[in-house]
Formats: C-alpha cells, structure tokens, sequence
C-alpha cells in the first residue's frame, strides 16, 4: 500500500498512513530512536507502545516532550530528534 | 445531558461493559478514554479518520484478524452509540484523566485533551472536567517489566507494545523478532507478527509448561481457555514459531539498536545457565512478564488497595465496590485476569452502582451467574499467575551498569549501593536515594525492578505502598490553565 501522506523527520520525509502515530510511523520506516537521554546521551525510540513509559519522546513541531507512540502522525508535520531535557 | 449519573474512566472491555449495562438499565454514563478508539488494549482499534483525510488510512478491517471476540465487541460498540444518541451517554476520547477529586458529594475527572489526527492546526490541549455521583475506574494495565542487559536499545519493546503496534497502526515492529517473558499473551502477539510478514525468531517463554501441572482444577473450570490454548499451539505451528521454554532473554546485543538477542536456558532454580546460550539476529524483541495494574485513579480517590502474592498492587474491592462510597472498579485493576475476566467484572459493578443509586433489584439469576463466572476466571487467572511468575534468577540478567530506571538513567550498581550501604529497605527509600522512578513515567517502568531487587537484598517481598501519583499523567501547565 503506498501512502501518500508524509510528514518531516529531521531531515527526511516519512510516508504514514492515516491513523498511524508518528512513533508507529518511523517504525514502519525502520527508524528505532528520536531521542538522545540527558545523562548519557544514548538514543531511544518506543518501548511500551501505549504512553506509559515516556522513552519515546519527540519534538514535534517545536514542541519537546510530546510522546511518539500517541501523536498522530499528520501531513507536513515537523518531527525533529529530541537531545536530553528538549530544551534548545 | 448535564451531569452523568456515572463517570466511567476506561473503555477498555471492563469499562465498555460496565458503561452499556448501566445504560441498559436506566443510568446515564460519561465514558473517558485516552484512547481515540473504545476497546482498551484488548480491543485496540486504529484511530478512526474520516472524510478527506482518510484515504489510505489504517482501518478497523484491516486488523480484524488479530482479534478475537468481535461480535462482542461491535454489539458493545452498538449499544454505546444508540445510547449516545438517545442522550444516554457521552464518549471523550482522546482525553487523558490526570486526576479525580470529590465534587458536590460525588466525584470529578479532570482530563487533558490530545490533539486530534491532523490535530496540529487544532488549539493545543483543552481541559475537560466531568462530575457525577459515582465513579468507576476501569483503568486496566500495562505490561510489567524488568530490566536486562541492553533492554534500554531502540528496538527492545514490552510484547504489549508489539501488538499495540500490530492492533493501533497495522505496523509490525521488526521483520525478525523475538518474543520472551512469560505467560500465554506472548502467543497472540507471535502470532499477530508471523499474519503481519515478521518473522518470529522463537517465543521464549521462562516457565516450563510442567507448572500447569498443579492447577489443573482451575483449568477444568476453564475450559473456553484450553481451547485457547490450542488454538495458539496450531497457529504456532502453521508459522513454524519455535516455543522454547524454560529459557529466557538474558542480553540485547546492538550499538544503536538491538541487532540480537542471547537466549539461555533456566535451571531448576530459574537461574540462567552459563552454558549452552544462543545468540539470535533481531531487528526487534518484546518482552513481557505479565501486567501491573493502573491503580493511580483508586490510589488518588483513597481507595485501599491490597497486593496479589506476585506483589502487584490491585484496588480492593467487593463485587466491583471499592473502600470509597461512590466509588466502584472493574477489569485489571482489581487484579489481572484478562478480557473475558473484564467484561463479566464490568457488568458485575455497573450492578452494584445500579443498586447504590437506585436500590433497584437487578435480576438476581444474571447476578448469580456472573459471580459464578468471576470465581472461575479468578481461579485461573492465580493458577496462571503462579504458572507464569518472574524466575528467581531473574536478576542474572542483568550486569552492574544495566540501567534499572531508564528515565533518569540509573543503573543497578546505585541501586545496589542502596540496598547494601545505605541501607534501603523498600522501593521508596531506593527511589530517594537514587532517583529511579522519580523521571517522566514516575517509576511506572522500573517499580517493578526496584521492588524486584529489594525483595533479593531483603529476603522477603518489598510490602511498602502502592506509589501515590497525584498526578496520573503529566500534564502541561497551559493545558491547566486552558492557555493554547
Ligand atoms: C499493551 C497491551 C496489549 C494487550 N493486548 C492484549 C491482547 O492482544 N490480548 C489479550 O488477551 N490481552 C491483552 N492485553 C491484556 C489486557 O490487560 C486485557 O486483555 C484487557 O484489555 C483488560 O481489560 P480492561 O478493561 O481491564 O483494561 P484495558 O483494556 O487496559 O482498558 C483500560 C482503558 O483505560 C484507559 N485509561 C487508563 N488510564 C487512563 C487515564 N488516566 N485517562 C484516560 N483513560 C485511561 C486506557 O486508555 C484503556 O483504554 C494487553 C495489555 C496491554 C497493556
Ligand atoms: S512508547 Fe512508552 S510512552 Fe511512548
């Protein structure tokens, strides 16, 4: 099924599908992290799927913090990878 | 409508049944979920996209076949919205309740609103507030885990996470997976990957079967599940899914993301063996022991909440009537027991607020045969608990730098240094002197580690309190003060 639909990864679009969160997205992408941790710096994606872990954290359209596996994935959005706290 | 006579938290199976039942008999419902779909997890449904957007959206249809029970599912969703359109209830989707409080004798939700799909031309946020004199949390669970060498790789997910991938977005995690923990979940979601083009690696359940071996009264009281059973075993082996138990994911192996997972056997004891460990190519692992309940709602109502012998804190409860007058619970969070489980506690308590509310008598033969069916599914659901515990040698898995709260990145040794030197003796001193689970999910990830490790240090289980969260979910400020 090709989907028509893109929003902006960094630098890269990322075709999603309807529906589809922008974490769901990525994934169906092969893209695992969008998030380096404050302390060490190590990337991070999605791990509980279902908002309860906070690991998946994106900036999204300017704002950090917002979770990758709830946020519907929209047309010409900007997701950006978030460094540590967010804060730029 | 103004003022529901109930506020059901929780459209998963418990709340759904909780919610038409109590419609069915005369009650107005208001019906909250953080979901854009009613169904919880074990229902999980893409978010709906209508008109314009919707081309090439993911739909309903297309995830059907990793469901099971759906005309109980859309005879539910029926009754729901006839009882929405006649004025009987209301649905919030896509609101997330952060806190519940007492209001004009009865009770309060405070929800935040996400954003819709397409949502970020929409005002940001938007707080909902719905009182009514009864309350039923019907907030379900979340997988339970424990940390291991490298589960902190992009790539390494809860199995929960996997299917809520598989059910919400049509999106298989990885194309070679592996599936371990323990407990007959992991079946559906070898099986929802293998229909979706992954290839499953193997499903690495910790417990050997032979654990069944002392239940066997309660799984003759549950025959529907047996059945269950084997119908995952044939699915297995159609997609030739290797079942390998009595071993265990010990390591995830990968520089930025996982790229393989070793595998090793258990002995009698559940401590992973040295020898014989195999290392396996993945793109992808879920891992999963079973599920913790969400009693922060309850918690934060003041309803007591006891703990199962896994230690799992659940709300208590007496036919879905919790230690607060007005308000009731049902589904997970009175322990976990599974959908079937949920449906039936839901409808027992939409009873029990029927009878507070109006003294109404409902019919004496259903209530019989739910509380029959509720003892039943209970007994199964300890067997399985007992037959799918954590192994003792659990913590083997782990190494002095694994992190323990993935959060605020600390790792085992702190923990460690915590229990032996400075002398913590439960979760909370732990979290005070390391801060694991003082990050973004407030230990809901790592709580079940921390207390895991203290149970090891102590020699006995960690009996301290449920964690208060007074706030269930974070949320922003301008969202409070209704600010875009
Ligand atoms: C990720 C995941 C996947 C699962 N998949 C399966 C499966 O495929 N098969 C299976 O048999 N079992 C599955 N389970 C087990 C599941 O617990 C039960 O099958 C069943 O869904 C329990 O029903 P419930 O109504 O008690 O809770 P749930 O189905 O969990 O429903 C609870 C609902 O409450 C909502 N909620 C919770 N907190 C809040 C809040 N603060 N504000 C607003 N809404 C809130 C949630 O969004 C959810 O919709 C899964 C569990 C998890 C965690
Ligand atoms: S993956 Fe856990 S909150 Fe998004």
């Amino acid at each position: 099924m090709t989907a028509l639909t893109t929003f902006r990864f960094d630098d890269r679009d990322v075709p999603y599908r309807p529906g589809q969160s922008v974490g769901a997205a990525l994934t169906a992408c092969d893209i695992r992290s969008w998030r380096t941790t404050p302390r060490e710096g190590r990337p991070r994606g999605l791990f509980c799927g279902i908002g309860i872990c906070y690991d998946c954290l994106v900036t999204v359209d300017g704002m950090p913090n917002q979770r990758a596996c709830l946020v519907l994935a929209a047309d010409g959005m900007r997701v950006t990878t978030q460094e540590g706290v967010g804060e730029r | 409508m103004t003022g529901a006579d109930v506020v059901v938290v929780g459209a998963g199976p418990a709340g759904l049944a909780c919610a038409v039942t109590a419609v069915r008999h005369g009650l107005t419902v208001d019906l909250v979920d953080a979901g854009w779909a009613v169904g919880g997890q074990y229902w999980r449904h893409p978010a709906p996209v209508e008109g314009a957007d919707g081309a090439g959206a993911v739909t309903a249809g297309e995830v059907a076949h990793l469901h099971h029970d759906l005309p109980t599912y859309r005879a539910l969703c029926s009754r729901l919205e006839e009882a929405v359109a006649a004025g009987r209830a209301r649905t919030f989707l896509g609101h997330e309740v952060w806190t519940v409080g007492r209001r004009d004798g009865g009770w309060e939700v405070a929800a935040t609103q996400r954003r819709a799909a397409g949502g970020r031309h929409a005002p940001g946020g938007g707080e909902l507030r719905v009182a009514a004199p009864a309350l039923v949390v019907a907030t379900g669970a979340y997988d339970t885990s424990l940390p291991f060498r490298g589960w902190d790789l992009p790539g390494v997910m809860t199995a929960g996470g996997l299917q809520a991938l598989l059910k919400g977005h049509a999106v298989a995690a990885g194309r070679r997976v592996a599936v371990a923990g323990s407990g007959p979940f992991l079946l559906p979601v070898a099986v929802g990957l293998a229909e979706s083009g992954a290839e499953v690696v193997g499903v690495y359940e910790a417990n050997p079967p032979t654990r069944w071996g002392r239940h066997l009264p309660a799984v003759a009281r549950n025959v529907a599940k047996l059945a269950e059973g084997a119908e995952y075993a044939a699915a297995l082996a159609r997609h030739r899914i290797p079942l390998r138990t009595g071993r265990m994911v010990v390591e995830a192996l990968g520089t930025d993301r996982v790229e393989a997972v070793t595998v090793a056997r258990l002995d009698a004891t559940g401590r992973p063996r040295p020898d014989g460990r195999t290392t396996v190519a993945v793109d992808a692992v879920g891992v999963g022991w079973g599920f913790t309940p969400v009693v922060d709602l309850a918690v934060t109502a003041g309803c007591a909440t006891t703990r199962t012998d896994d230690g799992r804190h659940v709300v208590a409860e007496t036919e879905g009537r919790t230690s607060v007058e007005g308000v009731y619970t049902a589904g997970e969070t009175t322990g976990v027991g599974g959908a079937a489980l949920a449906l039936a506690e839901g409808e027992r308590t939409a009873y029990s607020v029927l009878a507070d509310r109006t003294g109404h008598d409902p019919d004496a033969a259903r209530l019989r045969h739910l509380d029959r069916r509720i003892a039943a599914l209970r007994s199964f659901a300890a067997a399985m608990a007992q037959a799918h515990a954590v192994p003792a040698g659990w913590v083997d898995a782990t190494a002095a730098e694994t992190l323990v709260c993935r959060c605020e990145e600390v790792p085992r040794a702190a923990v460690d240094h915590a229990l032996r030197d400075r002398e913590a003796r439960d979760a909370r001193q732990v979290k005070q002197l390391t801060r694991a689970g003082m990050g973004w999910c407030q230990g809901r990830v790592c709580e079940a580690g921390c207390r895991a490790l203290v149970a090891d240090r102590i020699g006995r289980p960690d009996r301290s309190a449920a964690t208060e969260r007074l706030v269930a979910m974070p949320v922003r400020m301008r969202d409070l003060l209704g600010t875009p």
